[in-house]
């Protein structure tokens, strides 16, 4: 990270980043499904999702920016960072897989930063309370949107089912990062800033339970292992994806629209 | 027999604002009727177009058909006294 650099407030700035970043990267993934969707009408909803994601990464590293007050903008954080500088949780940058792999990521997430912004709108700090009142509505309708095709493909014919588990399967290690507090998240809510992870984890786990058994799916088993994306330490498919994500900015330095 | 390599196609209706009828906005794909109303936010009101949707299966409408529009609308034509055209209309009166 910034280290050596004097950040006016470290933890918030930090905060701010892994807000950010879990925004940015999971709506950089939706982004690629463009052009490629099962049907017309899912292309649009997956980048309208895009869209609202990207958005409020914007807001949030914009904020960051300010935080850090290095004079970095929402652009620059956004893409000219390096990769250990992404602080999103490691969940967020899992290749899009199938379509089933991709509706089952987005639930996991959708049900994390829906539990996560509701909390944050009561949040002590101003900026943050008034990003997630936002944030919220929109995270509102993602749920419905994945949770809908959730229900679908897990109560639906034997193949979607099969996928839908083996995808389940596959990304339920990376949950337990999400919850995983460190000295950030108890800097965070020790200052009524952010909720205590322990109570965005029980609500969680009841909205999930609900939706799997809904969808006929079981929940895999709690295991031990741990991601770090958090603090930076991220998987082996974050650079592919910054790789291309960067290109436009690094091939032409300061290109605006 | 239904075609299942093709999701069933609905019709979807917009209400641009309270007050106002849901008016016909086009048509488009889903599985079911809640994947339709998503699809209908995410085609039809993403410029801010609607507050309110109603989405209906195509084939649940039972359409006038066109060879039958001789019948159907001519007669009216010769009934120009149906339209209270003999009214006075204030100038106050804006919307009528």
């Amino acid at each position: 990270m910034s280290a050596g650099i004097k950040v006016r407030d470290d933890d918030l700035f930090r905060y701010a980043l892994r807000l950010g970043d879990l925004s940015l990267v999971v709506g950089q993934r939706l982004g690629e499904w463009v052009g490629h969707s099962p049907a017309l009408e899912e292309d649009l909803g997956l980048a309208n999702m895009a869209l609202d994601l990207i958005g409020q990464a914007r807001l949030l590293l914009g904020y960051a920016g300010e935080i850090e007050g290095r004079g970095r903008d929402e652009d620059q954080l956004a893409f000219l960072r390096e990769h250990g500088e992404y602080l999103n949780p490691t969940l967020a940058e899992q290749p899009n897989g199938d379509f089933a792999l991709t509706i089952v990521r987005q639930v996991l997430i959708d049900a994390f930063q829906l539990e996560l912004y509701e909390r944050l709108t009561a949040s002590t700090d101003e900026r943050l309370a008034a990003i997630a009142a936002k944030a919220v509505k929109e995270t509102r309708y993602h749920l419905r949107y994945s949770g809908g095709w959730l229900v679908r493909l897990g109560d639906g014919t034997l193949e979607s089912r099969a996928r839908t588990s083996s995808a389940l399967e596959r990304l339920w290690s990376f949950t337990a990062e999400l919850f995983a507090e460190d000295e950030v998240d108890r800097a965070m809510a020790d200052r009524g800033i952010a909720p205590r992870l322990a109570d965005v984890q029980k609500a969680w786990n009841a909205r999930i339970d609900a939706l799997l058994a809904e969808a006929t799916l079981e929940r895999p088993p709690d295991r031990p292992f741990q991601w770090f994306g958090k603090q930076g330490a991220h998987s082996e498919h974050l650079g592919y994806m910054l790789t291309e994500m960067q290109y436009m900015q690094r091939t032409y330095p300061g290109a605006r629209w | 027999m239904e075609d299942k390599h093709q999701w069933p196609l609905y019709e979807v209706f917009v209400r641009s604002r309270g007050g106002l009828d849901h008016k016909h906005a086009g048509s488009l794909h889903a599985a079911d009727a809640r994947m339709a109303l998503e699809h209908a936010r995410d085609l039809y009101t993403r410029r801010q177009e609607g507050v309110s949707l109603w989405v209906v299966r195509s084939t649940d409408i039972t359409a006038s058909d066109p060879v039958d529009a001789d019948s159907l609308f001519e007669p009216a034509r010769d009934k120009v006294y149906r339209h209270p055209t003999f009214y006075d209309i204030p100038d106050e009166v804006k919307t009528l």
